[in-house]
């Protein structure tokens, strides 16, 4: 949750990067930048490299070349758990939450894990946390759901939940890799519009990849199109949209497979 | 206590366990069938004397080297099926196949048992490969009756199945052919030994040197060249496309256990002219396949060719070189063959997880889903735990009455703690380990050590045994944290078996197989009551210690790293940590039993540390419901009675346990306290 103000340096600056699995260029030179308050979505079509793209952000890979800077510091090559502490959320495109702990108990394990507590011993865990814990629930629209086991959730409460546990860590870069994937046309926008005002009310700075057209073009601030692991497009949401070679990519493999 | 059924018998009969320990009994040649059988010579094949060599001598000789490095290629051809059986199983069925050492041994006993009976040279010959066909055909009625019904189970049920088959394997061994060592016919044709570089080797050594390429060759034809072949190769890289395919799954899966069960049989068999078969084997083979399938990679069979040779050329390398002397001190070398071993696993773990030519692993298979999130204890689990509480305490007034109840109930408080320590590992912790016994016995041994060698007074002794424990599994745990599933389980076995041979060899220490006596409490523990009173204190504080330790924010990371992994990771938590911590608490804990046991039987042996000891922890936990932190307490109280009365009964108690373990996995995988578990 920075303080800082829309237009400053960018939140989140990718220069570069390249990762190669084998003889296949996974990401071949990737940059970007995202700012605080600013969603910006990362499409592209199967294989374009938008997981490998979001694994090297959020520290599980590490890539071949290039630098991966948040608010200016190089994080290029940091394990997850400490680019975690530097102020950098994410969910996963097949939610992942903690099954046998309730709702709170998921919130107050993420709350403890960004406040360094993750080796308390002796204290119990319930009540350290539980008023931010219960703002968070609150906040994602499950607070009803406190008590409940996470493994029983239905599958959009699962993915709230995870947002929830994204943002114990008070993020200032929010990663989401295909936040709707799996949900009904409803829950997809409820879901993504609830993103759009933490944004606004935080100054988080989102980066998410998606399938869905009508959540990117209804909801980001900025798309940047990747193919073949190369950023092809970088603009407004109607530039990118007018934009004749997203739309080969899109609409004709042929055209794709003529370009590079 | 796997053993200690026996040690309470009546003397009527010759047990297993005096079996045992009359061949034990100051033998160094046992250790070395059961450990480094692979290399040492029996001294049936010992042609030659051991060569005298001046302790000041560093230089190795190179006729040495070169005789050890042909024997230890003949060792690592045995070792290579087990391991390639193993991995080609593991591959495609995506178990580990715990009872895959019972098929060796029993490999080798039915190659003795034909080979004497059938005869001429097609007798010895046509035995051995006649062996190998019937333990193909065994496993294969495996895969069918048992393997079947446990694909969809977790992992950590598949491998005790199997373990539990092992068991009753291994009864069946002893029910078939007794308990007594049994010797094969020399190979014919193969008597004589060869000369190289001035020494004579037998031949049957230089045909096992070569018997390993040659089948690493022809399984490599087979794999490459035949359609079998190609769907076991495609079938190890997506098992949901094979099936998509329209390939018969069950039979393929039956051809691919039996071919594993082939490949076991055959190591055994081809063994025949080089040691006896005996009930030992089948766990010191699979340990021994364990590190090379770790240090090769799971699925590689070329992987587990190299890594069969590089273990057995560095023992080769460690006895060649006899005794060595660094900086004035002098070091027998040939007893370091087990800590090489282990040296060598460790570096190839650090450098590559994944072992030299295994791939990376992948998501580890989620083991026991969505167990209930845990509640502060209610109303009725203050007044049962508070019941629990004051019966233990009223213990010692019974005793006027029925003397056997304080040792029983000492025992129980003993196995209490032990598996409480085991499932923080397991249950919370997520990790299976199959080899607990291991802090344990270096509690126990660390406990009689300070007390008898170094004179220390009770509770220091008992301290030191404790910190000894730590220290093991801070060391073990900095390993096996960074695997997963079954590659943890295999480690812990693996790191279990060089505790148990280290207290076995280091006579000067830990008094062999003999091990260590009168380790007796002082003041005011040295009364039955005094003792017992201490270990129910002991007892409170431990499992006191652990229901804090999973309501912190500690046990809410190990739970959390557990059900999700990289999302635990991707909030801040250094699961790897988190878990190397509950490794030492959990092996600190288990010191505490090893310690309490040793003061409770005044005498400890290398039994205190066998597979089998860990295995009953894990029984205890199984039995007790993994999904809830007071299974522990009902499943050993309930396995320490069930021991005590029913099992002390027969001779055939592990084919017992086998059965129960079987009838828990099958049938009531919940455990006593029913923990919910989705399958």
């Amino acid at each position: 949750m920075s303080e800082m103000p829309v237009n400053e340096a960018p939140v989140l600056s990718v220069d570069n990067i390249a990762k190669a699995y084998g003889g296949v260029q996974a990401l071949g030179g990737v940059s970007f930048e995202v700012r605080a308050g600013e969603l910006l979505a990362l499409i592209g079509p199967n294989g374009a490299g938008k997981s490998t793209c979001f694994n090297v952000l959020n520290g599980q890979i590490r890539p071949d070349a290039g630098t991966v800077r948040l608010a200016g510091r190089d994080i290029t090559g940091m394990p997850p758990r400490a680019i975690a502490r530097l102020g950098v959320g994410r969910t996963f495109q097949i939610a992942a939450v903690f099954g046998s702990l309730t709702v709170l108990a998921n919130v107050e394990t993420a709350l403890a894990a960004a406040r360094g507590k993750s080796f308390g011993l002796w204290r119990p865990q319930a009540g350290m946390a539980r008023e931010e814990a219960l703002a968070l629930l609150d906040q994602t629209g499950i607070a009803a759901l406190a008590d409940r086991p996470a493994a029983g959730l239905a599958y959009g409460d699962v993915k709230r939940l995870e947002l929830a546990i994204a943002l114990a860590g008070s993020p200032r870069l929010l990663l989401m890799d295909e936040p709707t994937a799996g949900m009904g046309a409803h829950e997809r926008l409820a879901l993504i519009g609830l993103v759009r005002r933490l944004a606004a009310a935080h100054a988080l700075a989102v980066l998410f990849t998606e399938h869905s057209m009508d959540v990117v073009f209804g909801h980001a601030s900025r798309v940047v199109v990747l193919a073949r692991g190369r950023v092809i497009a970088d603009g407004s949401v109607e530039a990118v949209r007018a934009d004749p070679r997203v739309r080969a990519v899109y609409l004709g493999h042929a055209g794709a497979e003529a370009r590079t | 206590m796997l053993t200690s059924p026996e040690a309470k018998r009546g003397n009527n009969r010759v047990s297993r366990g005096e079996r045992e320990k009359h061949a034990a009994i100051g033998s160094l040649a046992l250790a070395t069938r059961m450990f480094l059988g692979f290399t040492k010579l029996e001294p049936r094949v010992r042609l030659l004397p051991k060569p005298c060599r001046d302790p000041k001598e560093t230089r190795v000789a190179l006729d040495a080297l070169a005789f050890q490095m042909i024997n230890g290629l003949a060792s690592a051809s045995g070792l290579f099926f087990v391991a390639a059986g193993l991995s080609i199983i593991f591959g495609v069925t995506r178990i580990v196949n715990m009872a895959h050492g019972a098929f060796y041994m029993l490999g080798l006993y039915l190659a003795v048992t034909l080979a004497d009976r059938l005869p001429g040279p097609f007798g010895y010959w046509g035995g051995l490969l006649l062996a190998a066909l019937a333990v193909g055909l065994l496993g294969a009625a495996v895969e069918v009756l048992l393997l079947r019904r446990i694909y969809h189970v977790p992992e950590l049920y598949q491998l005790v199945a199997t373990f539990a088959l092992a068991l009753i394997l291994n009864d069946a061994a002893l029910w078939i052919w007794g308990p007594e060592d049994l010797l094969g016919p020399r190979a014919p044709g193969l008597k004589g030994s060869i000369e190289l570089l001035g020494r004579r080797l037998p031949d049957y050594d230089v045909f096992l040197a070569f018997a390993g390429p040659i089948v690493l060759l022809a399984l490599h034809l087979l794999m490459k060249r035949t359609r079998f072949g190609r769907t076991v190769r495609a079938a190890t890289q997506d098992r949901e496309m094979v099936a998509a395919l329209g390939i018969n799954q069950a039979l393929l899966f039956t051809a691919v256990f039996a071919l594993g069960a082939f490949l076991a049989g055959l190591g055994g068999a081809l063994q025949t002219a080089r040691e006896p078969a005996n009930l030992n084997l089948d766990l010191a083979v699979l340990g021994d396949a364990f590190v090379v399938v770790v240090i090769g990679g799971m699925g590689s069979i070329p992987g587990a060719y190299v890594a069969a040779v590089l273990v057995a050329l560095v023992k080769a390398l460690c006895i060649a070189l006899g005794t060595v002397e660094i900086a004035g001190w002098a070091f027998n070398m040939t007893k370091l063959t087990l800590v090489a071993e282990f040296l060598v696993m460790a570096l190839v773990l650090v450098l590559r997880p994944q072992g030299l030519f295994g791939r990376p692993h992948g998501a580890p298979a989620r083991g026991l889903a969505s167990e209930a999130p845990l509640r502060p204890m209610g109303g009725t689990g203050r007044g049962l735990a508070g019941a629990a509480l004051a019966a233990t305490l009223a213990v010692p007034l019974v005793a006027t009455a029925w003397a056997y109840a304080p040792v029983l109930a000492l025992d129980m408080l003993i196995a209490v703690i032990f598996a409480a320590s085991l499932h923080l590992l397991m249950g919370p912790g997520g990790m299976a380990s199959f080899g607990h016994a291991a802090y344990f016995g270096l509690g126990a041994y660390g406990t009689a050590l300070a007390a008898t060698g170094l004179g220390l007074p009770t509770v220091p002794a008992f301290g030191i045994g404790i910190l000894a424990a730590g220290a093991g599994a801070l060391v073990f745990g900095w390993f096996c944290v960074r695997l997963e599933g079954v590659y943890l389980a295999m480690l812990t076995l693996a790191f279990a078996q060089i505790v148990w041979s280290v207290a076995f060899q280091w006579e000067e220490v830990t008094g062999g197989s003999n091990g260590l006596i009168g380790i007796w409490p002082d003041w005011p523990f040295d009364s039955r009551t005094g003792l017992y009173l201490a270990a129910l204190a002991v007892t409170v504080a431990a499992l006191s210690l652990i229901r804090r330790l999973i309501f912190a924010p500690f046990g809410h990371a190990l739970r959390a790293g557990r059900d999700a992994r990289l999302r635990a990771e991707a909030s801040g938590i250094d699961v790897a940590r988190i878990r190397w911590l509950a490794f030492l608490v959990s092996g600190l804990i288990a010191g505490v039993a090893g310690g309490l046991y040793a003061f409770a039987k005044g005498s400890i042996s290398p039994e205190t540390l066998t597979v089998g000891r860990s295995i009953d922890a894990l029984v205890m936990v199984l039995l007790g419901g993994l999904g809830n932190p007071a299974g522990p307490v009902l499943g050993a109280g309930a396995f320490t009675l069930l021991q005590d009365t029913v099992m002390r009964e027969t001779d055939y108690w592990r084919a017992l346990l086998g059965a129960l373990i079987l009838a828990l996995v099958l049938l009531f995988p919940g455990g006593i306290a029913g923990g919910r578990l989705r399958r």
